[in-house]
């Protein structure tokens, strides 16, 4: 079973003459430990298809399914449940809990699950130790340099054990070689644990860390 | 939740400019309230300390126990009517009295019949249980107070609390007494022995009942109970309205301060926010986080106001009758607690509009 499986995928938004089409019929599909760049230029809908994906919009048209989990019916409550135990998320810029420290950044998720307490700890000092953080745990987000940041985001985004994650311009904010550290890091993640992620970026240099390149354009995908 | 306890804990910078004003809100609220019930009580002590149920009043009187009266035959008239258990006289003379050489005393004395929760059976003729008031004017027990123009003698035999009556002093006496200081203060309104201002009403049935009972049945009375007497007590109620008043509009005024806080608090994190949902978290933990710092906030001000305002009271001169009552500091804590949780509930709507999608792109 497919990671990932969105069937002639649509979205837009407003009606009428106001309509804008973000996405028309967009599919694809995404085994379960492979990792797919999605690259296009800004307003192509690249970041409608995450959030579809990701369950954070609701597709118009089409089918979506993350492993076993047909979204595209669910409701709002469905959904944020869904992106709390099967997803996991890597915004640009970490986007971490500013007054926590990189631990609890990671405990914020399985805190909203609900969780074992106890599992959770060893999970996140786990995670820490393998991304090389383990130093840091007790710091909080300004106190990390960016990469520590985008590292403990990745971190975040696995605490779930998710089937899929969903990287939103990862090294938008991060020079080069930090940016091809941290996508190495990305890969060796996703791969070691055998789950699927797509990553959005717009930097073309970064897309020979997946397995293939989805380009986007116009709301349309090209293989 | 326990994001909102966090950022609490560590970031209490933050909150400093919501807790300082509700601090200074809270002390403002304990200092009316107190202000309020210093007032109230000196005015209507003597009334609070009946355990009597009813009080009658002559009907022309106009619930005035200065101009009421009240003649022994109406008294057995109310004895008659069902389940009324006990009826005893008061009356009371508002009048200055003085130690030998000393400085006038504004006393309100009291001619009595039965004890009531505060005074004990009616002492000797001649002697009288003072109001502890007295006591920082400088009477002490068995000083012997000259009452009125005639300079009537009064020994101090014991002390008693809180019977206060329109801020003067009580002073209980045996009704002989109080009808030598009545007749020598005023000779106009001199009355017989066994007259008095009002007749004090016990009973074991519901009193407003037994109140219209007696209206009906005994002609030219007007009986109330203890509560309505005190409302019916020149000032009170006007005094009680306004002081209600002003602290409706102080705790409103605490509910805009924590609303427009955590408004911008709101405002603030919609990024926060958006990430926070995006990765699972529900609007209703959002808003209980809120609500949990809102909360904690009006915690923080009520503990540190009333204990700047139990420093302030200790130096506020004695001329100004605040009085601290826990009553008064447990319907403040709630007050303030309900407007920080009313405050902090105006801003749900902007969480719940929060978009998780908002996460991703970059917006």
């Amino acid at each position: 079973m497919p990671a990932l499986e969105m069937n002639d995928v649509r979205k837009v938004y407003g009606s009428g003459e106001q309509a804008v089409v973000a996405l028309e019929h967009a599919t694809l599909r995404v085994a379960d430990d492979e990792m797919v760049a999605l690259v296009g230029p800004s307003g192509s809908g690249k970041t409608t298809l995450l959030s579809i994906a990701g369950g954070l919009l609701e597709p118009t048209e089409g089918i979506v399914r993350v492993g076993p989990h047909e979204i595209n019916g669910y409701g709002r409550k469905e959904l944020t449940r869904f992106r709390r135990e099967f997803v996991g998320f890597v915004f640009q810029g970490a986007n971490l809990v500013p007054f926590l420290s990189a631990r609890e950044n990671l405990l914020v998720v399985s805190e909203l699950a609900g969780g074992d307490r106890r599992h959770a700890r060893r999970r996140a000092d786990q995670l820490l130790e393998e991304l090389g953080l383990a130093h840091r745990a007790d710091n909080t987000p300004a106190r990390l340099s960016g990469g520590e940041k985008q590292r403990v985001a990745i971190g975040r985004a696995l605490m779930n054990e998710p089937e899929l994650v969903l990287f939103d311009e990862p090294t938008s904010a991060l020079d080069t070689k930090l940016g091809e550290q941290v996508m190495e890091l990305i890969r060796k993640e996703v791969k070691g644990r055998g789950t699927a992620a797509i990553v959005v970026t717009h930097d073309a240099r970064m897309t020979h860390f997946a397995d293939r390149t989805v380009e986007i354009t116009d709301g349309r995908l090209v293989a | 939740m326990r994001l909102g306890w966090k950022e609490l804990v560590r970031r209490p910078g933050r909150f400093i400019a919501a807790g300082g004003a509700l601090t200074l809100i809270v002390i403002l609220l304990l200092l009316l309230g107190g202000l309020l019930d210093g007032l109230t009580n000196s005015s209507t002590g003597a009334f609070r300390a009946q355990d009597a149920q009813l009080i009658v009043y002559s009907q022309e009187s106009r619930n005035s126990l200065l101009r009421s009266r009240i003649e022994p035959a109406t008294e057995d008239g109310i004895r008659t009517v069902e389940g009324v258990s006990s009826v005893s006289g008061l009356g009371v003379v508002l009048i200055g009295g003085r130690e030998a050489g000393g400085e006038i005393l504004d006393l309100a004395v009291f001619g009595y019949e039965e004890a009531n929760a505060a005074v004990p059976s009616p002492p000797e003729p001649g002697a009288g249980y003072a109001d502890r008031t007295l006591e920082s004017e400088g009477v002490s027990l068995g000083d012997v107070l000259e009452v009125g123009p005639e300079a009537v003698p009064v020994r101090v035999a014991g002390w008693v609390e809180g019977t206060t009556y329109l801020a003067q002093s009580g002073l209980w006496v045996h009704p002989d007494t109080w009808h030598e200081v009545l007749v020598t203060s005023r000779p106009d309104a001199a009355l017989d022995p066994d007259t008095f201002q009002a007749a004090l009403v016990r009973t074991a049935d519901d009193p407003a009942e037994i109140a219209e009972r007696i209206g009906t049945q005994v002609p030219g009375t007007s009986p109330l109970t203890i509560e309505e007497a005190i409302l019916a007590l020149p000032g009170v109620e006007a005094q009680q309205s306004t002081f209600v008043q002003i602290i409706t509009v102080t705790f409103v005024v605490a509910g805009l301060v924590v609303a427009l806080f955590f408004a911008l608090v709101v405002l603030e994190r919609l990024g926060l926010f958006g990430v926070l949902k995006a990765v699972g978290a529900s609007s209703r933990t959002l808003a209980a986080g809120l609500v949990t710092q809102a909360i904690l906030v009006a915690v923080g001000a009520f503990a540190l106001g009333g204990l700047i305002t139990l420093g302030l009271s200790s130096v506020i001169p004695d001329e100004v009758p605040v009085q601290l009552e826990p009553r008064r500091a447990v319907i403040t804590a709630i007050g303030v607690m309900a407007t920080a949780l009313i405050g902090s509930a105006i801003s749900f709507r902007k969480i719940i509009r929060v978009d998780p999608a908002s996460a991703v792109g970059g917006s």
